[in-house]
């Protein structure tokens, strides 16, 4: 256990620090000057070129580096260029909006897509199944930008219950600030419940298939307990690594819902920054999130070992 | 049902307005597209800073209104010499800056020096060029002189990048900005809204709203859900191809006005085959300006000749100069020894009216035998490979700073247009004050513009602005990026 742990961790390093060279280095080829940006087309030569010495960007490409890898290392992500506050204090903004929003949509997602799973694999090929599974397919096909709109349409214009779009802030009260995430999270939750759904539902036929499933039910179990206890369990794999990587999705990859809610959330700050060249900004964000979904496979990994006794003793 | 959820909700209102139970809204919430980097419009070249703060919070000497004309601000009138370079403003007294610190002709010395100082980073530094000293009179009276005169001076004083700051805030501006304005700064959430609430000590007219929020959606898909749903009162810059969802909404006004945003098809004119005149002739005349505004601008827009805004006053209508003529063009490409055609590259920024007027325009100009590659490119690209680099044959791009026709004076400017003749109206310009000489002058800068077809010119961009029609004193026209909300009250 502890090897595999240790293994694990290298790999977690070696991969950060190869993410980093190789972020930084494809931002430095990414064309455009941010502060040609900041100044506009009326600026002269020379004024831009006082804000690139202001702004520290004439300094050797290594020793840029060097200054951004060693801030990193000691959690200081340097000062945004064009907002030129700290960019820490701008990802903290931004994830008091995008985390709660990647949780609220997982723990969606999963609500719908495990029961639907279960459902679906437990009269595999009925009428049941096949409308599940349709309904399923559905949720892959629609686009989600199109289904948040209907639901503005549906909550926010017809019925008015929520608003529109925009977060108010977690000053502005818990309930407000949840009332404004609710319609987004249902949007990004019903995709990723499509998708949990059809996994649950292949990893569980798969393994109701297995010689121990029969040996359950010969021995005299309820199928209620045969799938809850002994296939759903076993079936749980497949679908942990999928939970993995929808949270990964959530926290970052959310853009298109964050632009038609308008949310302040972590996507949009990335997205912006690379179109105004807040280089600094993207580069810091981007490791973060290289960190975070590495953290996330490392607790992913280390959740087989819980449900998955076998993988426990290996070693 | 329907009766006691309105009988509630007058009451909530009356309550909420704490006065009768008619009294008008004094709140307003704005759509602004863009977020801006920082809220100190000394420093930057973002039109976001100037839409948020522009006359709300931050005051010049001079200001812009609504149809571009000059006016009295933080300066009460003001003295010319006569040999046109000693300029004596004479300030409102009693004023004071949002902090409560007092304001004081040394604040406007503070302000034009910091702004023309060697390690300024003002995006309009050319502005303050001119000035060759600032002294301070007495308290309520300043005097700048200049190198030479400068017809525009006054103008210039009315930018955005040209508002008095204080010594004492000017640094934090950025973060919590500080003016002398009718609205003071109350918060910003970063990525969501910026609002604004009336500033009890203001020096001149008090503004009619109590709180105005601007809120930041960048997606046009969310502006008429927003809208409908009544989150979001008024949004000044509209996006065209979404007017017709709220047209037949009475509840909605919708406002078509002028901006100061010449869309241009612009040609490097030294790159062959460019610089010779009968093939930018040739593009001219291929251009069918019409089919580009209906299908680039939804049908809005006014086509323009040279560059200036038909909204200017000195305007000069040149569109006819050369009218839409296949045959023409085909015939001016002949005489330039190309009457198999040739080909060149287009290069596209992010904005509909580039993206899908490049698209129009590649099918007219094939027309006629050129053969465009269009090249999509994001603004930073743009400005790095275009702008900067000159590395294009042509580009479309709207130019949205006020009078601007002296761009193609500009030496090194990205059009390499170069023509003596030109500069020397341009020159006389700068030093020209008299109204009458200066229009004479600008109808001959267009004219000449149009003659050596320097830029394909194509139509003005229009402003969309669509509000709460119970909402009154939004501007129509854009003279200049701003949200000027200090005329701005709810009926009723």
């Amino acid at each position: 256990m502890t090897a595999y742990l240790l293994k694990r961790l290298a790999i977690a390093i070696a991969t950060l620090v190869l993410a980093s060279i190789v972020v930084f280095a494809v931002l430095e080829i990414l064309p455009g000057d941010p502060a040609r940006l900041m100044l506009g087309l009326n600026a002269s030569a020379d004024q831009v070129e006082l804000l690139r010495n202001q702004m520290g960007l004439n300094a050797p490409l290594a020793l840029r580096y060097l200054h951004w890898a060693g801030g990193l290392l000691s959690l200081d992500f340097g000062r945004s260029y064009t907002y030129s506050v700290p960019v820490i204090d701008l990802v903290r903004e931004r994830l008091a909006v995008s985390l709660p929003l990647a949780l609220i949509a997982l723990a969606l997602s999963t609500i719908i897509a495990i029961p639907v799973g279960l459902f679906s694999a437990s009269r595999r090929g009925r009428a049941g199944d096949t409308v599940a599974m349709g309904a399923a397919q559905l949720g892959v096909a629609v686009p989600n930008f199109w289904f948040a709109l209907m639901l503005i349409y549906v909550f926010a214009v017809w019925l008015r219950l929520v608003p529109a779009g925009g977060f108010p802030g977690w000053s502005a009260g818990v309930w407000p600030a949840l009332k404004s995430l609710l319609l987004p999270a249902v949007a990004l939750a019903l995709p990723q419940a499509a998708i949990l759904a059809r996994v649950t539902r292949s990893a569980l036929i798969e393994v109701l298939n297995e010689d121990y499933i029969r040996t359950a039910r010969a021995k005299g179990l309820p199928h209620r307990a045969v799938l809850w206890r002994h296939a759903l369990r076993n079936a749980m794999i497949p679908v942990l690594t999928i939970l993995g990587l929808q949270f990964a999705f959530l926290l970052a990859g959310t853009i298109i819902i964050e632009n038609v809610f308008y949310l302040p959330g972590l996507g949009r700050l990335v997205f912006q920054a690379i179109t105004q060249r807040d280089l600094i900004v993207v580069e810091s964000v981007v490791m973060l999130l290289v960190a975070a979904v590495i953290a996330v496979n490392l607790l992913v990994d280390l959740s087989y070992a819980v449900v998955d006794p076998r993988l426990r003793s290996r070693q | 049902m329907k009766l006691w959820k309105t009988i509630l909700a007058a009451a909530v209102l009356s309550l909420a307005a704490g006065t009768s139970a008619f009294a008008a809204r004094t709140d307003l919430v704005i759509g602004i597209p863009l977020e801006p980097p920082h809220l100190d419009p000394t420093a930057g070249a973002a039109a976001a800073i100037d839409e948020v703060l522009y006359a709300n919070v931050f005051e010049g000497l001079t200001r812009i209104g609504s149809k571009g004309e000059v006016l009295p601000d933080l300066a009460e009138s003001w003295t010319i010499s006569d040999d046109g370079k000693v300029y004596t403003f004479k300030l409102h007294t009693g004023v004071k800056f949002h902090d409560g610190t007092d304001f004081d002709a040394s604040d406007v010395k503070f302000s034009l020096d910091r702004a023309r100082a060697d390690n300024s980073v003002n995006a309009q530094k050319g502005l303050f060029a001119a000035i060759d000293t600032v002294d301070v009179v007495d308290a309520a009276t300043v005097k700048v002189t200049l190198k030479n005169p400068q017809g525009s001076f006054l103008y210039n004083m009315g930018w955005g990048d040209a508002v008095i700051v204080a010594p004492e805030s000017a640094d934090t501006n950025k973060e919590k900005p500080v003016g002398t304005g009718p609205f003071k700064f109350q918060n910003w959430a970063k990525g969501s809204s910026i609002t604004l609430v009336k500033s009890d000590n203001y020096w001149g007219t008090p503004a009619s709203l109590d709180k105005a929020e601007f809120r930041i959606v960048p997606d046009a898909a969310a502006y008429v859900p927003a809208l409908l749903s009544g989150d979001i009162q008024a949004f000044p810059f509209f996006d065209a191809d979404s007017v017709a969802q709220v047209k037949d909404d009475p509840r909605f006004k919708i406002v078509i006005g002028a901006t100061e945003g010449e869309t241009i098809l612009s040609i490097n004119n030294k790159k062959p085959p460019f610089d010779k005149l009968q093939v930018r002739q040739a593009i001219s005349y291929a251009l069918d300006r019409k089919a580009i505004i209906d299908g680039a601008s939804a049908g809005l827009g006014v086509p323009i000749g040279s560059h200036m805004s038909p909204a200017n006053k000195d305007y000069v209508d040149l569109t006819g100069r050369y009218p839409h003529d296949v045959a023409k063009a085909k015939e001016l490409l002949k005489e330039a020894g190309l009457e198999n055609g040739f080909k060149a590259t287009l290069k596209l920024p992010p904005p509909t009216y580039a993206r899908l007027g490049g698209e129009i325009i590649a099918s007219q100009l094939r027309d006629v035998g050129i053969d465009l590659e269009i090249i999509p490119v994001e603004w930073a690209q743009w400005l790095d490979q275009v702008f900067t680099k000159k590395d294009y044959d042509l580009t479309i791009v709207s130019h949205t700073e006020p009078n601007d026709i002296d761009i193609y004076s500009r030496k090194d400017y990205y059009f390499n247009y170069d023509n003596p003749a030109f500069d020397k109206v341009i020159a006389d310009l700068g030093v020209t004050s008299d109204e009458a000489k200066r229009k004479e002058l600008l109808g001959q800068a267009q004219k000449i513009l149009a003659d050596d077809a320097v830029v394909g010119f194509l139509y003005e961009l229009p402003k969309v602005g669509v509000w709460d029609a119970k909402l009154q004193g939004l501007w129509e026209n854009a003279p200049i990026q701003a949200n000027d909300l200090t005329k701005v009250k709810w009926s009723e």
